[in-house]
Protein backbone atom coordinates (compact mmCIF):
# COMPACT_ATOMS: atom_id res chain seq x y z
CA UNK A 1 0.00 0.00 0.00
CA UNK A 2 3.21 1.98 1.14
CA UNK A 3 3.87 2.41 -2.72
CA UNK A 4 0.66 2.81 -4.18
CA UNK A 5 0.37 5.72 -2.04
CA UNK A 6 3.52 7.22 -3.59
CA UNK A 7 3.40 5.50 -7.22
CA UNK A 8 3.59 9.13 -8.72
CA UNK A 9 6.65 10.58 -6.79
CA UNK A 10 8.39 6.96 -7.41
CA UNK A 11 7.59 7.82 -10.86
CA UNK A 12 8.80 11.20 -11.38
CA UNK A 13 11.95 9.74 -8.91
CA UNK A 14 12.38 7.20 -11.56
CA UNK A 15 12.35 9.69 -14.52
CA UNK A 16 15.02 12.07 -13.20
CA UNK A 17 17.10 9.34 -12.77
CA UNK A 18 17.17 9.08 -16.52
CA UNK A 19 18.44 12.61 -16.54
CA UNK A 20 21.78 14.00 -16.18
CA UNK A 21 22.14 15.76 -12.89
CA UNK A 22 22.30 19.29 -14.22
CA UNK A 23 18.84 18.87 -15.92
CA UNK A 24 17.24 17.30 -12.82
CA UNK A 25 16.00 20.43 -11.09
CA UNK A 26 14.58 21.50 -14.51
CA UNK A 27 12.87 18.50 -15.20
CA UNK A 28 11.63 17.79 -11.91
CA UNK A 29 9.74 21.41 -12.23
CA UNK A 30 8.40 20.50 -15.77
CA UNK A 31 6.98 17.47 -14.92
CA UNK A 32 4.93 18.86 -11.76
CA UNK A 33 3.58 21.49 -13.63
CA UNK A 34 2.81 18.89 -16.70
CA UNK A 35 1.09 17.13 -13.80
CA UNK A 36 -1.07 20.46 -12.73
CA UNK A 37 -1.86 21.23 -16.38
CA UNK A 38 -3.00 18.13 -17.24
CA UNK A 39 -5.26 17.02 -14.04
CA UNK A 40 -6.69 20.11 -12.98
CA UNK A 41 -8.19 20.87 -16.24
CA UNK A 42 -9.07 17.32 -17.03
CA UNK A 43 -11.09 17.45 -13.54
CA UNK A 44 -12.41 20.80 -15.14
CA UNK A 45 -13.90 18.63 -18.01
CA UNK A 46 -15.33 16.16 -16.15
CA UNK A 47 -17.03 18.78 -13.85
CA UNK A 48 -18.99 20.70 -15.96
CA UNK A 49 -20.42 17.33 -17.84
CA UNK A 50 -21.25 16.52 -14.08
CA UNK A 51 -22.41 19.61 -13.16
CA UNK A 52 -24.74 19.62 -16.30
CA UNK A 53 -26.29 16.19 -15.91
CA UNK A 54 -26.73 16.63 -12.08
CA UNK A 55 -28.30 20.05 -13.00
CA UNK A 56 -30.35 18.10 -15.14
CA UNK A 57 -31.26 15.94 -12.78
CA UNK A 58 -32.40 18.55 -10.27
CA UNK A 59 -34.52 20.42 -12.72
CA UNK A 60 -36.45 17.20 -14.31
CA UNK A 61 -34.74 16.84 -17.78
CA UNK A 62 -31.72 14.87 -18.85
CA UNK A 63 -28.73 17.12 -19.40
CA UNK A 64 -26.39 16.12 -22.17
CA UNK A 65 -27.39 13.25 -23.50
CA UNK A 66 -26.12 13.02 -27.26
CA UNK A 67 -22.25 12.71 -27.27
CA UNK A 68 -20.33 9.65 -25.98
CA UNK A 69 -21.79 7.03 -23.22
CA UNK A 70 -24.69 9.11 -21.48
CA UNK A 71 -23.39 12.18 -22.75
CA UNK A 72 -19.87 11.88 -21.24
CA UNK A 73 -17.98 13.25 -23.98
CA UNK A 74 -19.83 16.36 -23.87
CA UNK A 75 -17.36 18.56 -23.11
CA UNK A 76 -14.72 17.11 -26.00
CA UNK A 77 -17.81 18.51 -28.65
CA UNK A 78 -17.64 21.76 -26.41
CA UNK A 79 -14.04 22.07 -26.24
CA UNK A 80 -14.17 21.64 -30.37
CA UNK A 81 -17.10 24.14 -30.93
CA UNK A 82 -15.01 26.73 -28.93
CA UNK A 83 -11.91 26.21 -30.64
CA UNK A 84 -14.01 26.69 -34.16
CA UNK A 85 -15.67 29.79 -33.13
CA UNK A 86 -14.90 33.16 -34.71
CA UNK A 87 -13.38 35.35 -32.34
CA UNK A 88 -15.09 38.44 -32.15
CA UNK A 89 -13.44 41.55 -30.69
CA UNK A 90 -16.07 44.56 -30.28
CA UNK A 91 -15.02 47.65 -32.22
CA UNK A 92 -15.39 50.21 -29.26
CA UNK A 93 -13.50 48.09 -27.31
CA UNK A 94 -9.98 48.10 -25.89
CA UNK A 95 -8.12 45.71 -28.12
CA UNK A 96 -4.52 45.25 -25.48
CA UNK A 97 -6.45 45.24 -22.39
CA UNK A 98 -9.22 43.04 -23.90
CA UNK A 99 -6.94 39.94 -25.02
CA UNK A 100 -5.03 40.41 -21.28
CA UNK A 101 -7.94 39.47 -19.40
CA UNK A 102 -8.57 36.14 -20.21
CA UNK A 103 -5.00 35.08 -19.61
CA UNK A 104 -4.83 37.23 -16.20
CA UNK A 105 -8.36 35.07 -15.51
CA UNK A 106 -6.51 32.14 -16.00
CA UNK A 107 -3.01 32.01 -15.04
CA UNK A 108 -3.41 32.99 -11.16
CA UNK A 109 -5.52 29.47 -10.31
CA UNK A 110 -2.78 27.75 -12.11
CA UNK A 111 -0.27 29.04 -10.33
CA UNK A 112 -2.32 28.43 -6.52
CA UNK A 113 -1.92 24.82 -7.37
CA UNK A 114 1.68 24.85 -7.39
CA UNK A 115 1.81 24.84 -3.05
CA UNK A 116 -1.48 23.02 -3.03
CA UNK A 117 -0.30 19.30 -1.10
CA UNK A 118 -2.32 16.76 -2.69
CA UNK A 119 -0.78 14.23 -1.62
CA UNK A 120 1.95 12.48 0.78
CA UNK A 121 5.25 14.10 -0.75
CA UNK A 122 2.87 15.26 -3.74
CA UNK A 123 3.50 19.26 -3.34
CA UNK A 124 5.31 21.09 -6.41
CA UNK A 125 6.49 24.02 -4.22
CA UNK A 126 6.59 23.54 -0.54
CA UNK A 127 7.45 27.53 0.68
CA UNK A 128 7.77 26.45 4.06
CA UNK A 129 7.72 30.34 5.34
CA UNK A 130 5.11 31.87 3.14
CA UNK A 131 2.91 28.93 1.29
CA UNK A 132 -0.34 30.38 2.35
CA UNK A 133 0.20 33.95 1.81
CA UNK A 134 1.63 32.83 -1.81
CA UNK A 135 -1.96 31.35 -1.92
CA UNK A 136 -3.84 34.33 -1.27
CA UNK A 137 -1.72 36.50 -3.24
CA UNK A 138 -2.42 34.95 -6.76
CA UNK A 139 -5.59 34.93 -5.82
CA UNK A 140 -5.98 38.31 -6.00
CA UNK A 141 -4.71 39.26 -8.92
CA UNK A 142 -8.18 37.50 -10.60
CA UNK A 143 -9.60 40.42 -9.75
CA UNK A 144 -7.86 42.72 -11.94
CA UNK A 145 -8.66 40.35 -14.32
CA UNK A 146 -12.14 40.20 -13.80
CA UNK A 147 -11.56 44.55 -14.04
CA UNK A 148 -9.60 44.49 -17.50
CA UNK A 149 -12.39 42.23 -18.75
CA UNK A 150 -15.61 43.97 -17.50
CA UNK A 151 -13.76 47.61 -18.58
CA UNK A 152 -12.24 47.02 -21.62
CA UNK A 153 -15.60 45.19 -23.64
CA UNK A 154 -17.39 48.68 -23.59
CA UNK A 155 -20.17 47.49 -22.85
CA UNK A 156 -22.39 49.13 -19.78
CA UNK A 157 -23.80 45.20 -18.67
CA UNK A 158 -19.84 44.16 -18.89
CA UNK A 159 -19.17 47.44 -16.57
CA UNK A 160 -21.53 46.53 -14.64
CA UNK A 161 -20.30 42.85 -14.38
CA UNK A 162 -17.38 44.04 -13.22
CA UNK A 163 -18.35 46.59 -10.64
CA UNK A 164 -20.42 43.74 -8.71
CA UNK A 165 -17.51 41.22 -9.07
CA UNK A 166 -15.21 43.87 -7.46
CA UNK A 167 -17.03 45.12 -5.00
CA UNK A 168 -17.91 41.11 -4.28
CA UNK A 169 -14.23 39.53 -4.54
CA UNK A 170 -12.94 42.72 -2.24
CA UNK A 171 -15.85 42.14 0.53
CA UNK A 172 -15.63 38.19 0.74
CA UNK A 173 -12.18 38.38 0.82
CA UNK A 174 -11.66 39.63 4.47
CA UNK A 175 -14.02 36.88 6.13
CA UNK A 176 -12.14 34.51 3.92
CA UNK A 177 -8.67 35.77 4.88
CA UNK A 178 -9.79 35.77 8.47
CA UNK A 179 -11.15 32.46 8.90
CA UNK A 180 -7.99 31.00 7.39
CA UNK A 181 -6.13 32.67 10.03
CA UNK A 182 -7.33 30.64 12.54
CA UNK A 183 -5.65 27.51 11.26
CA UNK A 184 -2.13 29.33 11.08
CA UNK A 185 -2.52 31.02 14.78
CA UNK A 186 -3.17 27.44 16.21
CA UNK A 187 -0.95 25.61 13.65
CA UNK A 188 1.99 28.05 14.13
CA UNK A 189 2.44 27.49 10.79
CA UNK A 190 2.43 29.07 7.01
CA UNK A 191 3.31 26.40 4.92
CA UNK A 192 0.18 24.06 3.83
CA UNK A 193 2.55 20.80 4.01
CA UNK A 194 2.89 21.40 7.66
CA UNK A 195 -0.25 22.56 7.64
CA UNK A 196 -2.00 19.39 7.24
CA UNK A 197 0.75 17.74 8.62
CA UNK A 198 -0.24 18.86 12.03
CA UNK A 199 -3.90 17.46 11.64
CA UNK A 200 -2.55 13.83 11.73
CA UNK A 201 -2.88 13.61 15.01
CA UNK A 202 -5.18 10.17 16.13
CA UNK A 203 -7.44 11.08 18.99
CA UNK A 204 -9.72 8.75 20.59
CA UNK A 205 -7.93 5.66 19.09
CA UNK A 206 -9.65 6.37 15.54
CA UNK A 207 -10.23 9.89 14.81
CA UNK A 208 -8.15 12.27 13.45
CA UNK A 209 -7.41 15.61 14.51
CA UNK A 210 -8.83 17.64 11.29
CA UNK A 211 -9.16 21.14 12.10
CA UNK A 212 -13.06 20.81 11.41
CA UNK A 213 -13.37 18.66 14.60
CA UNK A 214 -13.20 22.14 16.87
CA UNK A 215 -15.70 24.89 17.41
CA UNK A 216 -13.36 26.90 15.85
CA UNK A 217 -12.83 24.45 12.89
CA UNK A 218 -16.12 24.23 12.15
CA UNK A 219 -17.14 27.73 12.00
CA UNK A 220 -14.19 28.56 10.44
CA UNK A 221 -14.68 25.67 7.67
CA UNK A 222 -18.43 27.45 7.20
CA UNK A 223 -17.28 30.90 6.98
CA UNK A 224 -14.49 29.68 4.51
CA UNK A 225 -16.19 27.79 2.27
CA UNK A 226 -19.28 30.58 2.02
CA UNK A 227 -17.22 32.76 1.22
CA UNK A 228 -14.95 30.53 -1.36
CA UNK A 229 -17.90 30.18 -3.12
CA UNK A 230 -18.69 34.08 -3.33
CA UNK A 231 -14.86 34.44 -4.14
CA UNK A 232 -15.31 31.67 -6.86
CA UNK A 233 -18.56 33.66 -8.62
CA UNK A 234 -20.73 30.46 -7.93
CA UNK A 235 -24.26 30.66 -7.69
CA UNK A 236 -25.93 31.96 -5.45
CA UNK A 237 -23.08 34.71 -5.53
CA UNK A 238 -22.89 34.75 -9.23
CA UNK A 239 -23.87 38.47 -9.36
CA UNK A 240 -21.51 39.62 -11.77
CA UNK A 241 -22.49 36.94 -14.40
CA UNK A 242 -26.31 37.39 -13.44
CA UNK A 243 -27.37 36.16 -17.37
CA UNK A 244 -30.92 36.83 -16.56
CA UNK A 245 -30.32 40.43 -15.68
CA UNK A 246 -26.67 41.49 -16.95
CA UNK A 247 -26.54 38.96 -20.11
CA UNK A 248 -23.11 37.52 -18.19
CA UNK A 249 -21.94 40.24 -16.88
CA UNK A 250 -18.14 41.10 -17.46
CA UNK A 251 -17.40 38.36 -20.08
CA UNK A 252 -20.56 39.19 -22.32
CA UNK A 253 -18.29 41.04 -25.22
CA UNK A 254 -16.57 37.12 -25.18
CA UNK A 255 -16.59 34.98 -27.82
CA UNK A 256 -14.90 31.61 -28.62
CA UNK A 257 -11.96 30.24 -27.05
CA UNK A 258 -12.04 33.45 -24.69
CA UNK A 259 -14.66 32.38 -23.19
CA UNK A 260 -13.66 29.25 -22.63
CA UNK A 261 -10.81 30.31 -20.79
CA UNK A 262 -12.74 32.24 -18.47
CA UNK A 263 -15.09 29.40 -17.71
CA UNK A 264 -12.03 27.18 -16.87
CA UNK A 265 -10.64 30.29 -14.97
CA UNK A 266 -13.19 30.07 -13.05
CA UNK A 267 -13.69 26.53 -12.35
CA UNK A 268 -10.10 26.51 -11.74
CA UNK A 269 -10.52 28.93 -9.03
CA UNK A 270 -13.09 26.64 -7.88
CA UNK A 271 -11.28 23.89 -7.43
CA UNK A 272 -7.62 25.67 -5.74
CA UNK A 273 -9.60 27.73 -3.44
CA UNK A 274 -11.99 24.25 -2.90
CA UNK A 275 -8.37 22.89 -2.43
CA UNK A 276 -7.40 25.27 0.09
CA UNK A 277 -10.37 24.65 2.09
CA UNK A 278 -9.36 20.85 2.04
CA UNK A 279 -5.98 21.36 3.59
CA UNK A 280 -6.96 24.06 5.97
CA UNK A 281 -9.87 22.52 7.55
CA UNK A 282 -11.02 19.01 6.03
CA UNK A 283 -7.30 17.08 6.81
CA UNK A 284 -5.81 17.58 3.28
CA UNK A 285 -4.84 14.46 2.51
CA UNK A 286 -5.17 12.41 5.47
CA UNK A 287 -8.05 9.94 6.01
CA UNK A 288 -11.12 10.85 8.25
CA UNK A 289 -10.11 7.52 10.75
CA UNK A 290 -6.55 6.38 11.20
CA UNK A 291 -8.36 2.48 10.31
CA UNK A 292 -8.54 3.80 6.50
CA UNK A 293 -5.04 5.01 6.28
CA UNK A 294 -4.36 1.86 3.73
CA UNK A 295 -6.00 4.25 1.08
CA UNK A 296 -3.47 6.17 -1.42
CA UNK A 297 -3.29 9.74 0.26
CA UNK A 298 -4.12 11.40 -3.24
CA UNK A 299 -7.45 9.57 -3.65
CA UNK A 300 -8.58 11.53 -0.41
CA UNK A 301 -7.58 14.30 -1.65
CA UNK A 302 -9.52 14.02 -4.31
CA UNK A 303 -12.60 11.94 -3.42
CA UNK A 304 -12.81 15.40 -0.87
CA UNK A 305 -12.87 17.75 -3.70
CA UNK A 306 -15.48 16.02 -5.81
CA UNK A 307 -17.88 15.69 -2.66
CA UNK A 308 -17.26 19.76 -2.29
CA UNK A 309 -17.98 19.57 -6.12
CA UNK A 310 -21.21 17.97 -5.49
CA UNK A 311 -22.18 20.25 -2.75
CA UNK A 312 -21.57 23.24 -5.30
CA UNK A 313 -23.62 21.72 -7.56
CA UNK A 314 -26.50 21.17 -5.47
CA UNK A 315 -26.34 24.51 -3.41
CA UNK A 316 -26.74 26.14 -7.25
CA UNK A 317 -29.14 24.05 -8.15
CA UNK A 318 -30.87 24.85 -4.79
CA UNK A 319 -30.33 28.57 -3.59
CA UNK A 320 -32.43 31.54 -5.82
CA UNK A 321 -29.05 34.34 -6.57
CA UNK A 322 -28.76 37.15 -3.99
CA UNK A 323 -29.23 40.80 -4.51
CA UNK A 324 -26.54 43.23 -4.69
CA UNK A 325 -27.63 44.86 -1.07
CA UNK A 326 -28.34 41.75 0.35
CA UNK A 327 -25.00 40.41 -1.14
CA UNK A 328 -22.91 43.30 0.72
CA UNK A 329 -24.67 43.39 4.24
CA UNK A 330 -24.16 39.76 4.44
CA UNK A 331 -20.70 39.92 3.71
CA UNK A 332 -19.55 43.19 6.03
CA UNK A 333 -22.43 42.62 8.83
CA UNK A 334 -22.50 38.50 9.09
CA UNK A 335 -19.50 37.14 7.88
CA UNK A 336 -17.06 39.64 8.78
CA UNK A 337 -17.67 39.65 12.57
CA UNK A 338 -18.89 36.11 13.15
CA UNK A 339 -15.22 35.69 11.67
CA UNK A 340 -14.09 38.14 14.15
CA UNK A 341 -15.59 36.21 16.66
CA UNK A 342 -14.24 32.81 15.29
CA UNK A 343 -10.68 34.25 15.86
CA UNK A 344 -11.67 35.08 19.56
CA UNK A 345 -12.85 31.54 19.99
CA UNK A 346 -9.38 30.16 18.09
CA UNK A 347 -7.54 32.07 20.66
CA UNK A 348 -9.58 30.51 23.76
CA UNK A 349 -8.72 27.12 22.40
CA UNK A 350 -5.12 27.81 22.48
CA UNK A 351 -5.09 28.89 25.88
CA UNK A 352 -7.51 26.28 27.43
CA UNK A 353 -4.93 23.53 25.78
CA UNK A 354 -4.78 22.01 29.65
CA UNK A 355 -8.54 21.82 30.25
CA UNK A 356 -10.52 18.94 29.46
CA UNK A 357 -11.56 18.68 25.84
CA UNK A 358 -15.50 18.44 26.68
CA UNK A 359 -15.23 21.93 28.58
CA UNK A 360 -13.22 23.48 25.73
CA UNK A 361 -15.75 22.25 23.43
CA UNK A 362 -18.83 23.64 25.20
CA UNK A 363 -16.79 27.12 25.79
CA UNK A 364 -16.08 27.68 22.47
CA UNK A 365 -19.64 26.63 20.99
CA UNK A 366 -20.99 28.75 23.66
CA UNK A 367 -18.66 31.62 22.86
CA UNK A 368 -19.61 31.14 18.96
CA UNK A 369 -23.71 30.34 19.26
CA UNK A 370 -24.29 33.38 21.69
CA UNK A 371 -23.25 35.70 18.84
CA UNK A 372 -25.00 34.29 16.28
CA UNK A 373 -28.18 33.71 17.92
CA UNK A 374 -27.82 37.15 18.36
CA UNK A 375 -27.12 38.10 14.72
CA UNK A 376 -29.87 35.69 13.53
CA UNK A 377 -32.24 37.64 15.68
CA UNK A 378 -31.35 41.23 14.79
CA UNK A 379 -31.70 40.30 11.40
CA UNK A 380 -34.64 38.77 11.35
CA UNK A 381 -35.80 41.93 13.59
CA UNK A 382 -34.87 44.23 10.51
CA UNK A 383 -35.37 42.06 7.35
CA UNK A 384 -39.34 41.22 8.36
CA UNK A 385 -40.59 38.08 6.47
CA UNK A 386 -42.02 39.76 2.78
CA UNK A 387 -45.27 39.08 2.18
CA UNK A 388 -46.64 39.01 -1.49
CA UNK A 389 -49.88 39.31 -2.94
CA UNK A 390 -50.95 37.56 -5.55
CA UNK A 391 -53.69 38.46 -7.96
CA UNK A 392 -56.51 35.29 -7.36
CA UNK B 1 24.13 44.65 -11.58
CA UNK B 2 22.87 41.55 -13.35
CA UNK B 3 20.20 40.52 -16.54
CA UNK B 4 17.05 40.05 -14.07
CA UNK B 5 18.19 43.39 -12.19
CA UNK B 6 17.91 45.30 -15.21
CA UNK B 7 14.67 43.68 -16.54
CA UNK B 8 13.11 44.23 -13.23
CA UNK B 9 14.01 47.94 -13.30
CA UNK B 10 13.14 48.44 -16.87
CA UNK B 11 9.17 46.77 -15.54
CA UNK B 12 9.48 48.95 -12.19
CA UNK B 13 10.28 52.29 -14.06
CA UNK B 14 8.80 51.27 -17.33
CA UNK B 15 5.49 50.85 -15.51
CA UNK B 16 5.85 54.17 -13.11
CA UNK B 17 6.63 56.42 -16.53
CA UNK B 18 3.44 54.93 -18.38
CA UNK B 19 1.22 55.16 -14.77
CA UNK B 20 2.35 59.41 -14.80
CA UNK B 21 2.35 59.91 -18.72
CA UNK B 22 -0.91 57.28 -19.63
CA UNK B 23 -3.77 59.58 -21.01
CA UNK B 24 -6.77 56.85 -19.84
CA UNK B 25 -7.29 56.44 -16.71
CA UNK B 26 -7.70 53.02 -16.27
CA UNK B 27 -4.36 51.95 -18.48
CA UNK B 28 -2.39 54.69 -15.69
CA UNK B 29 -4.30 52.53 -12.91
CA UNK B 30 -3.19 49.32 -14.39
CA UNK B 31 0.42 50.09 -15.32
CA UNK B 32 0.47 51.25 -11.65
CA UNK B 33 -0.28 48.06 -10.83
CA UNK B 34 2.49 46.11 -13.37
CA UNK B 35 5.19 48.58 -11.27
CA UNK B 36 4.02 47.22 -8.21
CA UNK B 37 4.19 43.88 -9.71
CA UNK B 38 8.05 44.47 -10.61
CA UNK B 39 8.58 46.09 -7.17
CA UNK B 40 7.60 42.54 -5.43
CA UNK B 41 9.71 40.65 -7.78
CA UNK B 42 12.56 43.08 -6.59
CA UNK B 43 11.85 41.76 -2.84
CA UNK B 44 11.86 38.30 -4.29
CA UNK B 45 14.57 38.18 -5.89
CA UNK B 46 16.41 39.70 -2.85
CA UNK B 47 15.55 36.51 -0.98
CA UNK B 48 12.63 38.87 1.02
CA UNK B 49 9.83 36.25 0.10
CA UNK B 50 7.16 37.26 2.69
CA UNK B 51 8.02 40.89 1.83
CA UNK B 52 7.63 40.71 -2.09
CA UNK B 53 3.90 38.26 -1.10
CA UNK B 54 2.39 40.51 0.83
CA UNK B 55 3.63 43.81 -2.05
CA UNK B 56 1.27 41.73 -4.48
CA UNK B 57 -1.32 41.03 -1.61
CA UNK B 58 -1.94 44.52 -0.32
CA UNK B 59 -1.06 46.89 -3.67
CA UNK B 60 -1.93 44.68 -6.73
CA UNK B 61 -4.67 43.23 -4.66
CA UNK B 62 -5.96 46.17 -2.72
CA UNK B 63 -4.71 49.15 -3.46
CA UNK B 64 -4.44 48.60 -7.41
CA UNK B 65 -8.09 47.28 -7.27
CA UNK B 66 -9.76 50.05 -5.32
CA UNK B 67 -8.01 52.45 -7.58
CA UNK B 68 -9.47 51.13 -10.94
CA UNK B 69 -12.84 50.67 -8.77
CA UNK B 70 -12.44 54.44 -8.01
CA UNK B 71 -11.74 55.00 -11.66
CA UNK B 72 -15.13 52.85 -12.44
CA UNK B 73 -17.32 54.70 -10.16
CA UNK B 74 -16.08 58.28 -11.51
CA UNK B 75 -18.10 59.82 -14.84
CA UNK B 76 -15.01 60.25 -17.24
CA UNK B 77 -12.99 57.03 -16.83
CA UNK B 78 -11.59 57.45 -20.72
CA UNK B 79 -11.40 61.10 -21.69
CA UNK B 80 -9.88 63.02 -19.01
CA UNK B 81 -9.01 66.30 -19.96
CA UNK B 82 -6.02 67.63 -18.03
CA UNK B 83 -2.86 66.19 -19.06
CA UNK B 84 -0.79 66.66 -15.68
CA UNK B 85 -2.28 68.20 -12.23
CA UNK B 86 -3.44 71.57 -11.98
CA UNK B 87 -0.31 72.75 -10.42
CA UNK B 88 2.73 70.97 -11.93
CA UNK B 89 5.46 73.11 -10.02
CA UNK B 90 4.40 71.59 -6.14
CA UNK B 91 3.51 68.15 -7.71
CA UNK B 92 7.73 68.27 -9.22
CA UNK B 93 8.54 69.80 -5.50
CA UNK B 94 6.92 66.93 -3.67
CA UNK B 95 8.01 64.48 -5.59
CA UNK B 96 11.90 65.83 -5.44
CA UNK B 97 11.59 66.63 -1.54
CA UNK B 98 10.72 62.86 -1.07
CA UNK B 99 13.27 61.43 -3.23
CA UNK B 100 15.93 63.61 -0.99
CA UNK B 101 14.31 62.24 1.82
CA UNK B 102 14.55 58.54 0.75
CA UNK B 103 18.14 59.33 -0.48
CA UNK B 104 19.37 60.55 2.70
CA UNK B 105 17.56 57.64 4.55
CA UNK B 106 19.23 55.12 2.55
CA UNK B 107 22.66 56.46 2.17
CA UNK B 108 22.75 57.05 5.99
CA UNK B 109 20.83 54.16 7.73
CA UNK B 110 22.87 51.29 8.42
CA UNK B 111 21.74 47.78 6.87
CA UNK B 112 22.66 44.90 9.77
CA UNK B 113 22.78 41.95 7.22
CA UNK B 114 23.05 42.81 3.78
CA UNK B 115 22.40 40.18 1.12
CA UNK B 116 24.89 38.37 -0.66
CA UNK B 117 24.41 40.37 -4.37
CA UNK B 118 23.90 36.99 -6.36
CA UNK B 119 21.87 34.41 -5.81
CA UNK B 120 18.17 34.60 -3.84
CA UNK B 121 19.51 33.98 -0.05
CA UNK B 122 17.69 32.31 2.25
CA UNK B 123 15.45 35.06 4.41
CA UNK B 124 17.22 36.47 7.07
CA UNK B 125 14.38 37.35 9.31
CA UNK B 126 11.65 34.31 9.49
CA UNK B 127 7.59 35.56 9.48
CA UNK B 128 7.71 34.49 13.35
CA UNK B 129 10.70 36.45 13.93
CA UNK B 130 9.13 39.28 11.84
CA UNK B 131 5.72 39.29 13.71
CA UNK B 132 7.07 39.21 17.30
CA UNK B 133 9.56 42.20 16.77
CA UNK B 134 6.15 43.69 15.15
CA UNK B 135 3.58 42.69 17.53
CA UNK B 136 6.07 43.57 20.73
CA UNK B 137 9.10 46.31 19.90
CA UNK B 138 6.89 48.03 17.54
CA UNK B 139 3.73 47.75 18.89
CA UNK B 140 3.05 51.23 19.55
CA UNK B 141 3.70 52.43 15.91
CA UNK B 142 1.41 49.68 14.41
CA UNK B 143 -1.11 50.77 16.90
CA UNK B 144 -0.93 54.53 15.69
CA UNK B 145 -0.76 53.38 11.81
CA UNK B 146 -4.38 51.51 12.62
CA UNK B 147 -5.94 54.43 14.80
CA UNK B 148 -4.89 56.62 11.43
CA UNK B 149 -6.55 54.12 8.87
CA UNK B 150 -9.58 53.53 11.01
CA UNK B 151 -9.88 57.58 11.15
CA UNK B 152 -9.65 57.23 7.29
CA UNK B 153 -12.15 54.83 6.60
CA UNK B 154 -14.48 56.28 9.13
CA UNK B 155 -13.75 59.97 7.56
CA UNK B 156 -14.99 57.78 3.85
CA UNK B 157 -17.98 56.62 5.67
CA UNK B 158 -19.60 59.75 6.57
CA UNK B 159 -18.68 61.10 3.03
CA UNK B 160 -20.17 58.40 1.38
CA UNK B 161 -23.32 58.59 3.76
CA UNK B 162 -26.55 59.75 1.87
CA UNK B 163 -27.81 62.81 2.27
CA UNK B 164 -31.06 63.52 4.59
CA UNK B 165 -34.11 62.31 3.19
CA UNK B 166 -37.11 65.27 3.25
CA UNK B 167 -39.50 64.68 5.82
CA UNK B 168 -42.46 63.39 3.53
CA UNK B 169 -44.85 64.74 6.39
CA UNK B 170 -43.41 67.71 6.18
CA UNK B 171 -45.80 70.08 3.97
CA UNK B 172 -43.18 72.71 3.20
CA UNK B 173 -41.59 70.74 0.61
CA UNK B 174 -43.62 69.97 -2.53
CA UNK B 175 -41.15 67.91 -4.03
CA UNK B 176 -41.02 65.31 -1.56
CA UNK B 177 -42.55 62.12 -2.22
CA UNK B 178 -46.06 61.44 -2.75
CA UNK B 179 -46.92 58.60 -0.45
Amino acid sequence: MESLDQIFVTAKHAVLGLLPAAWQPWASAVISVGAILAVFPLLFALTTVVERKALGRMQNRPGPNRVGPFGFLQFAADGIKSLTKEDIVPRAADPIVHFLAPLVVVIPPVLAFAVLPVGRHMVALDLPETGLLFFLMVGTAVELGVFMAGWSSHNKYSLLGAMRALAQLLSYEIPLILSAITVVMLSGSLSLVTLVERQAEVHGGFLLGWNLFTPWGLAGALLFFTAAVAEANRSPFDLPEAESEIVAGYFTEYSGFKFALFFLGEYLGLFAISGLGITLFLGGWLPPFSFLGWVPSWIWFFAKLGALMMVFIWLRGTLPRLRMDQLMQFAWQFLLPMSLVNLFVAGLWHFTASWPLLARWLLGAAVLAVPWMLYARGFAARHPRRTYRYVT
Amino acid sequence: MTLTFALLAGLVLGGAFAAVTCRNRVHAGLFLAACLVGLALVFLRLGAEFLGFIQILVYVGAVAVLIVFAILLTRDAESPRDRLANAPASGILIALALFALLAWAISTGKFPAAPAETAAVAPALSVKALGDRLFREYVLPLQAVGLLLTAALIGAAVIALPAPKPDPLDDSDASGPAS
